[in-house]
């Protein structure tokens, strides 16, 4: 059922197209670390109007912290803007069963009550745990659930997608 | 021996003592901490990590700061925090302090906070319980007898790290009375571990401990020859409660030859700083001027302090 991945680049301008037509001109672009982050600062430059950059870990908030104990050491949200009002878009690499989304809108709410939070992803690999879906999405692929889809980033700053056989995704 | 502090992953289960902890492992914890150290910026100034979790603070010897920053550390993680002054009760009914493990373990405690006059109380505890099958149930030390005070001194490691970025090309002097101080045995051992070529301690004969120097520090006797050209500065605090006999002539002499003063400070490194584990005493281990001076760091230790234990509770809490 696995299908290949798409190309990173290829999916990333797909998504960009995909949001042009409705983001909010002030719209903040919110990336969860660490490939979220990166695309977060990508699309900011790829789209119309004014995209403050800001970057959340959801060690705090994950599920599986009683079992996989505290991850993503040493890095910090930083939100360089008030979250109070703001419209939010969320960012995400691979959305998959949705529990990092939902650690993610509880760490934004640590720091404010948004206006709206929309929800933006390079890849939609399905395999969803909780009601979350995404507004706007690169590119859909079917994945076997063992199989780990990984953003890397090389020195150039391009991105490319791979499988990874691991334990756990969000 | 097997370390008590580890699980058989290596992953940290107790925090008992710096001594033997290995490089990574107190590298990780340090690297934990950094995003609680922003936890002012948040509206909301509380995480899930230790809810639904008991965390017992047990002050077998009183330490009001000390247990503060640990109750404001689990708190902020929303843990239950339930705070047992023992030397006013169980203990002084004849209690064991063991049998006092067993029955608040039977009340569902995640973590012990231990705080101790005794040398290896906390390790007395923590192997208690791993030899009674309860090794979901965790250690802190919070500073015994004049053995260690692990989190003082990651704190301390903390704050060298913010300033200095790393250890490696580091010169660190520890003034004052290093004989009855925990926090110089742990930060020592931190330094140490964490390959900090030069370490000082510097005090007078009666308050160094002997053949202190097989812990890879140099002996100074001579204030002015022990902070020339250091990086960093650690003024540890005269322990009156603890001294023994007449270990000093004087506060005012000890002052004189020993008390951190600006021209004394002036021999540092000129971007120096100056630490404190508190509560300080003016005027004897360090003047006014120094301690309220633009080198100093003894504020900030504070807040890294909250940071690094709410770190060191989060990790051994998620580690089984």
């Amino acid at each position: 059922m696995t299908t290949a991945l798409p190309d990173a680049e290829v999916a990333l301008a797909t998504l960009a197209e995909r949001m042009r037509a409705s983001v909010a001109w002030d719209a903040r672009f919110v990336g969860i670390y660490s490939g979220g982050a990166w695309i977060a600062d990508r699309l900011a430059t790829l789209l119309p109007g004014e995209h403050p950059v800001g970057y959340l870990d959801v060690a705090f908030h994950r599920d599986d912290y009683g079992s996989a104990g505290l991850k993503g050491a040493g890095r910090a949200t930083k939100l360089p803007f008030d979250v109070d009002g703001a419209a939010i878009v969320l960012v995400d690499d691979v959305l998959f069963t949705g529990r990092s989304v939902r650690a993610a809108i509880n760490e934004l709410f640590d720091f404010g009550r948004p206006a709206s939070i929309e929800l933006a992803v390079l890849v939609d690999r399905g395999g969803r745990e909780l009601p979350i879906e995404a507004t706007y999405v690169g590119a859909r692929v079917a994945v076997a659930r063992d199989l780990t889809v990984a953003l890397s980033r090389g020195d150039d700053g391009r991105l490319a997608l791979a499988f990874e056989r691991s334990g756990e995704a969000g | 021996m097997h370390n008590p502090q580890l699980a058989a992953n290596g992953q940290l289960t107790h925090l008992l003592t710096l001594e033997g902890l290995p490089a990574p492992v107190i590298t990780h914890i340090l690297d934990s901490a950094t995003p609680f150290v922003s936890f002012g910026e948040r509206d909301v100034k509380k995480v899930p990590l230790l809810r639904g979790k008991a965390v017992f603070n047990l002050f077998f010897e009183n330490s009001t700061r000390t247990r503060t920053t640990f109750e404001i550390a689990a708190k902020r993680l929303s843990a239950d925090v339930i705070n047992l002054n023992i030397g006013a009760s169980s203990t002084a009914k004849g209690e064991s302090v063991l049998d006092t493990i067993d029955n608040l373990t039977a009340m569902d405690a995640d973590i012990f906070v231990v705080r101790h006059s005794e040398s290896g109380a906390a390790h007395l505890i923590a192997s208690h319980l791993n030899a009674t099958g309860r090794s979901h149930v965790h250690v802190v030390n919070a500073g015994d007898g004049r053995h260690q005070h692990p989190t003082q001194g990651l704190l301390d490691l903390y704050t060298i790290r913010h300033y200095k970025k790393a250890f490696t090309a580091l010169s660190v002097a520890v003034v004052g009375d290093v004989l009855h101080s925990r926090v110089a045995r742990s930060l020592i051992s931190g330094l140490t571990t964490l390959g900090t070529p030069d370490v000082r301690v510097v005090g007078p004969q009666t308050l160094i401990p002997t053949a202190v120097e097989s812990l890879g520090v140099r002996v100074c006797h001579d204030m002015r020859e022990g902070v020339a050209g250091c990086d960093v500065v650690v003024m540890l605090r005269l322990q009156n409660e603890r001294m023994k006999g007449a270990l000093l002539p004087s506060t005012g002499e000890y002052f004189q030859y020993y008390g951190l003063t600006p021209d004394k400070l002036a021999l540092a490194k000129p971007d120096a700083i100056v630490m404190h584990p508190g509560p300080m005493n003016r005027g004897v281990e360090i003047d006014s001027a120094v301690a309220d001076g633009a080198r100093a760091v003894i504020l900030p230790q504070v807040t890294f302090g909250i940071a690094v234990r709410m770190a060191v509770m989060s990790l051994i809490a998620g580690n089984g």
